[in-house]
Parts: C-alpha cells; structure tokens; sequence
C-alpha cells in the first residue's frame, strides 16, 4: 500500500506509476542533457570526437534530442497526467497492469533508441529517427496509454473534466495522429525502411509532424501540467477558467497549420509557406492567452515567489514561454526567416523553449510531487531548490543568449557581398568567428546540468528519509 | 462552385466557431459550473499528506 493513499479518504490511487515515471523524469533528463552538453563541447573542441564513429556528432545528435524529448519530456507528461487525471477525476486508473505495461514499454522504446541512434540505426527523419520496428512498439505503447487515460475519465467521480485533462487529451490524440503519419515507411530489413512520402511532400509531412510535435507534445501537453501544477502550487483556482477554454481550442486549432515555416525559400509552393507563416503570427494570441492565465493566477499571492522556489521555477517557466513564442512567431516572418534561418539563432529559440520552459515547468511539478509521492512534507532541502533554480536559470540564459549572438553573426556573414558580387565570408570563416559562443553555450548547459544533479541528491535524501519518517507516523482520521 | 469560394466560407466557419466557443465561455449562465471546475484540484485538498505533521 502507498504511503499516501493511507492518509486520504477516497479509492486507491495508482500512486506506483506516477513515482516511477517522476523517478525516470529525473534520471532521463540527467542522462539527455548530459549528452548534450557532450556534443556542445564536441561543436567547441571537436577532437572530443575521439574518432569514434558511435560517439560523432552526427549520431549523438538525434539521441540528445530524442532523449530530452521523449525520455524526460515523455516520462514528466506520462507521470504528471497519470496523477492529474486521478486528483482530478477522483477515481483510481482503470488498469495498474496497463499502466505498469505503459511504464515499462515507454522504457523500452527509451533503452533501444539509446542503443540504436548510436549505432548509426536511423531513419533520417528529425525527432522521427526510430526504425520502424521501435516505431511499431512507440504505437501500442502510445494507445495503452491513450486506453488508460481517457479510460480513466470516463469512470471520473466529478461532473467536468478539469481543464488540464483537455491539454493532456489533445496531446495523446494528436502525437498519436502525427507519429502513425509521419512515420509510414516500407521496411526493407529489420534496420531499414523508407518514408513512403518523398521529395516536397515528405518534407511538408515532416514539418507537419515536428512543428506539432512542439506544439502537441512540447506545448499542449506542458501546459496540462501548467494548469494543474501551478493553481496547486499557488494554492488558488486558475485566474480564469473561462480563458482556458478559449485558450485551449484556439491554441489546438492553429497549431497544426504553422509546420511549412520550417520550409521557407524551399521547393514548398509559396502559398503553403504564406499559410505556415499567418498561422504562425496568429499563435502568438492564444499563446500568450496562456501564459498571461497562468501568471496572473498568482495575483494576490506575489509574494510567495519571495518563499517558495517550486513556485518560482513554475512561474519563470511561463515567462520563458511567453518570451519563446513571441520569437517564434516572429522568427517564422519570411523577411526575417531568411537571416535567422539554418543559424544558431533557431537552436537558441529552441532551447529557450526547451530549458526555460518544458524543463524548468517538469522540475517545478516533479518537486511538487516527489514529497508526496514518498510520504514526506517537503523536501528534504528547499535550499538545494533554490540554488537548482538559479543554476537553471543562469545556464538558460548563457545559452540562449550566446546562441542569439552566434545566430545573428551567421546570418550577416552569410548574405554579405563584396561590391563585385562574390562572398564577403566563406563558410568556415563564420565557423570560426563562432568559437567563443559555443563555449558559453557550454558553459550555460554545464551549468543546467550541474542543478539536475543537485535534484537527483535532493530527490534521494527526501525518498531516503521519507522511508524513515513513515515507519513512525500514526495514521490520523481526517 | 469556385475553390475559392469553399475557402472563403470555411474561414468564416472557423471565426464563427471561434465566436461561439468565446460567446459560450463566457455567458454567465455557466459561471457557477466553470467556477466549480476550477476548483477540481482541491477537491480531496483537506485530505492531503502535507497537511499532516511530517514526524510525531
């Protein structure tokens, strides 16, 4: 029995897979980054390559992103809509075997695309690498979990479903959708097939797939944890549930259209980039409808940002957010596009999005529940949350912002033109001049790491001592 | 019937849809329920671990 269902008074909540999932989110985001910021330094001091064929760039590229992604993205969504979707819904899941069954394949897919990616095993699709046999078992993986989730609220005690269900809903929906799409292939060996899409169309369905996988799986999903985590952080109801309802059909509704800005001054018809391009300024309204909804849910209680770093990560998260999806948007301007474009500037975008927002949003909610999940009070030291969070916060903001120089600098040096119409700058010119900001970018993901491993400590002193706590506490009667 | 012309109504379709979903979240007929909703993350909030005291 778990420690904490013995306190409340109401069915058996699996509690077990919630904690393995908060446990992985943990494990995996140490491992992801780790990875990254190895291939950081191999992009500053490339003899870090050692000549080694599993440990170039090129293959530990796709397994960093695949790893931050769907490991410690995966495992913080997976973890955190199972326990929402139970609190919420005042019902236990339908099935533990199913969810230990989500658990453990969702580990698989993990442990074989850490093996895979590595050895070179790759179907060249950005975020969509897998073979197709890893593919096959991300699909049945998937719709037990889409079976578990909405199986669960539809047996929900409660009249509505909370409106962080409805983000996590449209997230499994929609991820299901675009990987079974994007990821349509004829095998030809048990290691290799080929995309049944070819030449313009399977990049636009590629495109299709990635930018929703940031808006589906980065996004709608993360703030299914933002409406959840932070009224409960906060202590208070969402500033504005009538928002989040605008917020969460106009958000699902334009999202899916924004992907052909990956694909400006390409071989995409003008028009589909033009759509991609309107969609994409239009996502800045429900964007920030969402991020203005989350901070002002703190109107009133400002000052426990002063006290509380769980709070403090929630709330930097969604300005992180905000900050990122007014880039974004801007960003997919084709005038604009046409300088940022294939330069360092997306990276930092996206880590801008992925540090400041998806992790630091995962950290703030995997704080709030790993106390509970051991049947502890707090954690074991909200100091070490503290320094976690200014680590987390320096290291986003050295890499972003050396990303931000180092994208500006490629881009200039590229479109200049000597007055008879040859290159000012070849390539390795601009390759060279980047040298100082991949060494800050080191540095700034160094420095995010280090504050994942000062919350493994945390994480394991609270579990530690929690195993100690509950074998002298009394249960009492609410 | 010209493409175009499909493509103009569907526009208008979706900023109607757009209308209705703001028009129907925010009439005050269903204020009472939004608020009860809101609320959904506290309902088992007075049965909660923390509030117990950590060690006695």
């Amino acid at each position: 029995m778990n420690t904490v269902n013995q306190y409340l008074d109401h069915p058996e909540y699996n509690y077990k897979v919630v904690k393995q999932f908060a446990v992985m989110t943990i494990v995996w985001g140490i491992v992801g980054m780790l990875v990254g910021v190895i291939i950081a330094a191999q992009l500053a001091w490339p003899a870090l390559n050692f000549d080694l064929s599993w440990f170039h760039f090129g293959r530990l590229r796709p397994l960093h992103t695949n790893a931050v992604i769907f490991a410690f993205g995966g495992s913080a969504l997976m973890g955190t809509s199972l326990f929402v979707v139970q609190r919420t819904c005042q019902t236990p899941l339908i099935s533990n075997k199913l969810a230990a069954f989500v658990f453990w394949g969702w580990t698989l897919v993990i442990v074989l695309a850490a093996i895979t990616l590595p050895l070179g095993i790759t179907t060249s699709k950005e975020y969509a690498e897998l073979e197709w046999p890893i593919d096959v078992l991300i699909t049945v993986v998937w719709v037990s979990y889409a079976v578990l989730f909405f199986g669960t609220i539809t047996k929900r005690k409660a009249a509505h479903i909370y409106v962080a269900n409805w983000f996590y809903g449209a997230f499994i929906v929609t991820v299901a959708i675009l990987h079974v799409v994007n990821s349509a292939a004829i095998p030809v060996s048990l290691t290799k097939s080929y995309s049944i899409f070819s030449g313009t169309t399977d990049a636009m369905i590629q495109w299709w797939y990635g930018h929703n996988a940031v808006g589906f799986f980065l996004t709608a999903g993360f703030l299914g944890i933002m409406y959840y985590f932070v009224p409960k952080q906060a202590e208070r109801p969402v500033f504005s549930y009538r928002l989040s309802i605008v917020h969460f059909w106009a958000l699902i509704a334009i999202y899916i259209w924004a992907g052909p800005h990956h694909l400006h001054y390409t071989a995409l018809p003008n028009w589909a980039q033009n759509v991609g391009m309107a969609m994409s300024l239009i996502l800045l309204a429900p964007s920030w409808g969402g991020m203005i909804n989350g901070m002002m849910t703190l109107s009133g209680a400002w000052h426990k940002l002063r006290t509380d770093p769980i709070l403090r990560f929630l709330v930097v998260s969604l300005s992180f957010y905000g900050m990122s999806t007014f880039e974004g948007p801007m960003m997919s301007i084709k005038t604009i596009n046409s300088l940022s474009h294939y330069t360092d500037w997306t990276i930092g975008h996206v880590h801008s999005g992925a540090l400041g927002w998806v992790a630091m949003i995962s950290i703030g909610a995997t704080y709030h529940l790993i106390p509970p999940l051991f049947g502890r009070k707090q954690m074991y030291s909200i100091g070490l949350i503290n320094a976690h969070f200014w680590l987390a916060t320096i290291g986003t903001v050295l890499y972003i912002a050396s990303m931000w120089v180092n994208g500006l600098m490629q881009g200039l040096m590229w479109r200049a033109y000597n007055a008879d119409g040859t290159l000012t700058y070849s390539f390795v010119e601009s390759v060279a001049a980047s040298y100082p900001g991949y060494v800050v970018r080191f540095l700034g993901g160094a420095i995010f790491l280090l504050g994942m491993f000062l919350m493994a400590y945390n994480a394991w002193r609270t579990a530690r001592s929690g195993t100690e706590a509950t074998t002298n506490v009394q249960p009492q009667v609410a | 019937m010209d493409i175009n012309t499909l493509r103009g109504i569907a526009t208008i379709l979706v900023m109607i849809a757009f209308i209705g979903i703001c028009f129907w979240a925010y009439s005050s007929k269903r204020k009472a329920d939004f608020d009860e909703a809101a609320n959904l993350p506290f309902a088992d909030d007075e049965k909660r671990v923390d509030d117990k005291p950590a060690d006695q």
